[in-house]
Order: structure tokens, then sequence, then C-alpha cells
């Protein structure tokens, strides 16, 4: 093992200043609050599809309409449902649709500037980092870099808007594959109202010569934040894409109603890391984003692979499952997960495998933390469909309790119809030990530095699926998240 | 001015007083000894002056190189030079070893107004510091006392001890769960920290510890207060005679 990867990602961290809760002025243009099928026919022709992706739009806006909000989820503390959809603006573009920037130089230096803020200077940190960066800022696109060494090899990384335009016969194909338009409530509204987001397409046989990774941002005021994540990796493909998301402090709740789909052909592998720190509302649990997100991969082909890690700190609510559909033989699911709720932060997550394939297998490592009157639930599906035999599943889930006001719940559930499968689970429930502390505190370190460092230990197995860069920034954000946490 | 100074130290753990009036002077370059029956106090002792938060001090003054020690928080009392090596040495999972001491190392460093350790630095000054308790460096690469056995985690004790540099130590118990050649090794350790500033508090049950790491004082604890001080000599009468003979001249409303 390198000597000590600790010291290389404080130092990486210390050059790589994290700043928080800012807003950046720019001009956006954006529709009036509501939602009606003028707004999505607007949104279309804003953008200037097809007619195939009108109408794909406007099929799930008639199947959301028909849908009720779920309501299963366990969120005690917070009432979500007062969200009114009416009030809320589904289109908000940084500039006119025209003429999107060609180069940075073209690019809003006031843009540019909220970039160096949040400490990702594109021309810099990128090159040096050597992460494509396709920048959602407000629903459009407006620089992405790497593009040309990346066609080299044939691998397409875009907005998907331009992959639209572009690449229609792959959108096409793939759009709505893995998570159909009216998969649930949010996934069907997403689809009648995305905005834009990535797509990825990897040939047959190509590893993706660089990570590839997008950050989000969420800027103009009452703008929902409809994207959408295609990422489909050919025979023998590889990929590892990085998703980081932080938004400035507001008052106004937000909501956040993602769609990612990931595709894996034979023998492909897909590795999807996600860092997400929006605001997670004020020390009274007032404001604060709603991130409502579906997440779903399919193993398409024999021997493919799909691997989920997130590190989920911020938002007022965070509401997701990334799962795996383990259709082809011998393919393996991984989903790794942190969840830190504090302050009167809410989070249901977890995962859901589903072995259709002989010989497939699924490992789960969920890690909760709470602290303040954060509540963590920890929902996860096992699926062991009748075909599917030989079937190994793997799941630990922690939980970690910081004070007497947190909560820690765990619903796994797991349904074998094949008696050939061996399913683990493994479960625990800890309060952060006070002689922890203590022990640290006497070789000393404050208590700040001790719950920290008990805290990224707990979590280190996950933390250790990421990618360095984003390493160091998990561990900054958990320390960050729990500032004032111990008493 | 003395290293340590304890004068009528009392202290409870849910509102029962366990230390009952401690007196005790502990100058840099000696070591002392503090002996005594099972729920006499001594591990108590250790921890008040660490500053573990399940105790509360009721009463008397502690200081250390003349500064309060109560009124300070146990990373505070840390950094001034407190070190108490851990009876029970808890397991921090997920927390390796060498990124954990470097931290407190560095820590240490900062408050005396001292450069922090690189990375290479501080490897090698593991690397010098190892072999004083037969360490396998290897150890340092697990998490936090995680699988190791009694003997490791005595030995770990020790040898954050001797890279941290403090300048009074407390041990507790740390000759419990050890073998003898274990012992020898740990004690061997602790000698080769003695030095003319430091002080040491060397808190045992038996006899055999001190044949090893040879104090210059050893107090007795009884019910919460030291019943008897004397020499070297005093631990080889305890050995013979056990503790009966010193409680048996206590009375518990007037002490020793």
């Amino acid at each position: 093992m390198p000597d000590d990867p600790n010291a290389m990602l404080d130092q990486w961290a210390d050059a790589n200043e994290y700043r928080w809760g800012f807003t950046t002025d720019i001009e956006s243009e954006t529709l009036p609050p509501g939602l009606n099928e003028d707004v999505v026919r607007r949104i279309s022709a804003i953008k200037r599809e097809p007619q195939w992706m009108l109408d794909f739009r406007l099929e799930a806006f008639a199947k959301w309409r028909q849908m009720d909000e779920p309501e299963w989820a366990h969120f005690p503390d917070h009432d979500w449902r007062p969200i009114d959809y009416q009030a809320i603006s589904y289109y908000s573009a940084p500039i006119s649709d025209d003429d999107r920037p060609k180069s940075l130089d073209e690019v809003d230096p006031k843009l540019l500037e909220t970039y160096e803020k949040l400490g990702i200077p594109l021309e810099e940190r990128a090159a040096l980092a050597g992460v494509a960066v396709d920048a959602v800022f407000d629903s459009v696109s407006v620089a992405t870099t790497f593009r040309d060494k990346l066609m080299d090899v044939g691998v397409i990384f875009c907005s998907f808007s331009e992959a639209v335009r572009d690449y229609p016969e792959l959108i096409k194909k793939y759009l709505g594959t893995v998570v159909p338009k009216a998969d649930n409530y949010f996934a069907a509204l997403n689809s009648a109202v995305f905005t834009d987001g990535s797509f990825v397409y990897i040939p047959k046989g190509v590893a993706c010569p660089m990570e590839l990774s997008t950050y989000f941002r969420i800027n103009a005021m009452n703008t929902g934040q409809f994207e959408r994540t295609l990422i489909v990796c050919d025979e023998g493909a590889s990929v590892s894409y990085l998703e980081g998301c932080t938004a400035p402090q507001r008052d106004e709740n937000q909501l956040h109603a993602a769609v990612v789909e990931l595709i894996a052909e034979t023998d492909a592998s897909i590795k999807y890391s996600t860092i997400q720190n929006w605001y997670p509302g004020d020390e009274n649990g007032v404001g604060g984003i709603f991130n409502f997100v579906t997440k779903r991969g399919i193993c398409r082909g024999d021997r493919s692979h799909i691997s989920w890690t997130q590190v989920e700190t911020g938002s007022a609510i965070t509401w997701k499952y990334p799962s795996c559909v383990l259709k082809g033989d011998d393919s393996a699911g991984e989903f790794y997960s942190v969840a830190l709720t504090n302050g009167y932060q809410q989070a249901d997550t977890g995962t859901k495998m589903v072995h259709i394939g002989k010989n497939t297998t699924s490992n789960i490592v969920s890690k909760g933390i709470s602290a303040g009157h954060g509540q963590n639930t920890y929902r996860g599906l096992v699926k062991v469909r009748p075909n599917a035999s030989n079937v190994r599943n793997f799941t630990q889930c922690d939980s970690m309790l910081m004070g007497s006001q947190c909560g820690a719940h765990t619903f796994p559930v797991i349904e074998v119809e094949n008696d050939t499968a061996i399913i683990e689970h493994e479960a625990t429930t800890s309060r952060i030990g006070e002689d922890k502390i203590f022990y640290l505190n006497q070789r000393g370190l404050s208590s700040e530095e001790a719950v920290s460092m008990i805290v990224n230990g707990f979590c280190r197995e996950v933390l250790a699926e990421l990618p360095m860069e984003f390493a160091v920034e998990a561990r900054k954000l958990l320390e960050v998240s729990l500032e004032d946490s111990v008493g | 001015m003395s290293l340590l100074e304890i004068h009528n130290l009392h202290a409870n753990v849910n509102g029962i007083e366990i230390l009952r009036g401690i007196d005790l002077t502990i100058d840099g370059g000696s070591v002392h000894s503090i002996m005594g029956p099972n729920g006499s106090g001594k591990s108590t002792l250790a921890k008040v002056l660490a500053g573990d938060p399940v105790y509360e001090v009721t009463e008397g003054t502690v200081t250390l190189n003349g500064v309060d020690l109560l009124d300070m928080e146990p990373d505070e009392r840390a950094r001034e030079g407190m070190f108490m090596a851990f009876q029970y040495p808890v397991e921090i999972p997920g927390v390796s070893t060498k990124y954990f001491l470097r931290a407190a190392v560095n820590a240490m460093l900062k408050h005396r107004g001292k450069d922090e350790l690189d990375a290479v630095s501080f490897l090698k000054k593991v690397k010098e510091t190892a072999p004083m308790v037969d360490l396998d460096p290897a150890l340092l690469d697990r998490a936090v006392n995680e699988g190791f056995s009694g003997g490791e985690k005595k030995r770990a004790e020790v040898f954050q001890m001797a890279m941290l540099e403090p300048t009074m130590c407390v041990l507790d118990e740390t000759d419990s769960g050890l073998d003898i050649d274990a012992l020898r090794v740990v004690a061997n350790g602790v000698n080769t920290l003695r030095n003319a500033d430091r002080g040491f508090l060397v808190i045992t049950h038996y006899q055999r510890l001190l044949e090893y790491i040879v104090p210059d004082v050893v107090h007795v604890l009884i019910d919460g207060r030291i019943a008897r001080t004397g020499g070297k000599e005093l631990a080889l009468e305890l050995e013979e005679k056990g503790y009966g003979w010193i409680e048996s001249s206590c009375d518990s409303t007037s002490g020793c």
C-alpha cells in the first residue's frame, strides 16, 4: 500500500479549499412557474428537439398527471408533500439557447468565477486531474473539455441536448429502457420536463482513457432541476463516471428529480460515483433541497459489471436507490454508500439488486451516520428470480448515531425464488463512542478531529471506492457536515 | 515547582466517591508507582489525570508544570505533556494506526511551536522508534488497536508514548495480561524513555512489573487514599504480606 495515502489526501485537500454559500448573478432565461402540456412543448421547442423527443415527453407527462405522489418513504420530521408543482419554473438557462460556447473563452466570466469558488477551475484542475468536465449550470451545458481527446477513441461525452441532436439513434435505442417513462412519480416528471444532463457512450472494447466528471449546480431561485443522464457501455468497454454537486445557501425548498440510466453490455463495466452536498436547510430545518432521484443500471450482457458509490451529505431530504438489474449471466452489481444526516436532514436511501441471470453477484455496503435531529433510513431489496441460479449477495449495513435526537432505521427486504442463492446480511448500529473520542483526545486530538477521524474510519470501505480527488472532497465534506455536532 | 502536583484530589463516578483526598508530588526524572488492591481507585486516578469525562472531580487541585490541569480539556492536557497508557486501549475501526499517530504527533509538535512532520520524516521516526518496543511495523498499517493481541496493544501504547514524547507518563496497569517476555519488552521501552525531565506514574497490581521498571517511590492506594509511601522495598513487602496489613492499620473514618 502507499505509505500514507491520507497524508496525500490532506495535502490535496489543503490545496483545494472548499468554499460554500455563494450565489452568482447570471442573467437567466426562465419560464414562468407552472406545469402543463404547453410548458412541456415549450421546453422541447426551446431545445429544438425532434418530434420523437417531444412525443416521449408528452407521453411521460400524460402518465405523470395520472400518478400520485408516493408516500411510503420514512421522513418522520420533514413534510415534503406541500410541493406545489405549479409554483416551480421548469426551465432556466444561463444564456439564450443559441451559441453554446465552443471554448472557455466564450464562457460567461461570472460562471467561471463560480467554478473558482467551487474549487473547480476547469482549465487547470480538469487538466491536472485528467478529468473531463461536462458542467451543467442551471440546466444547460456550458463547457465541455477533453471532448476531442475522447472522440479520438470514439468515446462520446456530451450534454444530453447535443446527444438528442447529434446521436438520435443511440438516444432512441437506450433512453427510458432502464427507467421507463412512468417508472415512478418523479421519474415520470423528469421524463416530461428534463432540461439537460449528460450522455456517455463508450464503444466496443474501449476503456475510457479518463474519468468523466460532471458538476451539477443549482443556481437560479425556484428552479427545479430535472437532469437526465444516460451512460451506455458497449461490449467489453469500461468507464468511470463522477458526479458531484454543490449549491449556494438559500431559503427556498428546491425540488431535484434526476434520472440516471446505466447500460452495460457484455463484458462492459461502469463505475458511477456521486458526491452530493446540496444545501441541507438551516439549523432549524428551514429550506434545503429535496433530492428525489431515480438511478438504475442494467447489466444487460454476460459478465458485465455496474458499481454505484455515493456519498450523500447534503439536501434537506434525500430519497434514492441506485439499483442494478443483473440480467446477464455472471454479471455483478455493487452499491457503496455513505449517507450523513445532520440538523434536520432526512435520508431514505439504499439499493435494489435484482438477480435475473445465472451466477450473478451483488455486494452492498451502506454506512449511515445520523447527527443532530437527522434521520437516516436504509431501504434495500435483494431479489432473486426463479431462473437465477447460484446467486451470491452480501449486504453490510452499518449505522452510527451521534447524540440522542437522531435516528437510524433499516428496511432490508430479501425475496429469493431460487434455492441455490446464498444471501448474507450483516447489520450494526452503534453510538459514536465517548471512549473512542476520549482515547483520541488523550493523544492530543480535539473532539472535532476525533469525530472526523472516527467517522472517516467508519466510512472507509466506501470512501476507498472513490477516485482519489473525490475521496478528498468526501472526507472534507464529512468533516464540514459534522461541525458543531459534538457537544 | 514539581512536574506534577496533586493536592487533596477527590473524584466521583456516578455520584460515588472513589478518590477521597489524594496528595502526590512527582518530580521530573522520577518514577512513582501506585499499588493497591482492586477497587482502591488506582485506575480512577489515572483517568482523572487524563481527564476522562466519566469522572467528576469534586475537590482538590492538580498542576502540571505549574499549570492547572483540571481546567483543561483532555486533548489540551495531552498536548501539555500528559500521557496515559490505557489499560484497555479501544479499537477504532477503519482508521490506520499510522494516520492516527501522525495526526497526534503533529498536534503535539504544533502545540510546542515546532514544524509538523511530513510523511517521510514521520515514517523515519516510526522506524527509529518501533524497535524500542519490538513492534512489528506492519501493525501500524492496521486500524488502531483492531485485531491486536493483548500484548500488541500494550506495546502499541508504549510505542505511542515514545512517539509523542510526553513529559508526564501515566501507565495504567500496563502489565495486565502480559506474559513475562512481553512484560520485559514493555519495561525496556519505558526505561529507555526515562530521562531527567520526564516523570512516570506506574500503576500496577503486582510487584512483578517493578522488577523491570524500578521505581523511586512506591505508594499504596487504599480506599481512595494513599495509605503508605515508601521506597522500592515497599513493593517487595507488599508482595510478601499482601495489602491486608496496611488495610487493617487504616480506619474507615479517620483514615490511615
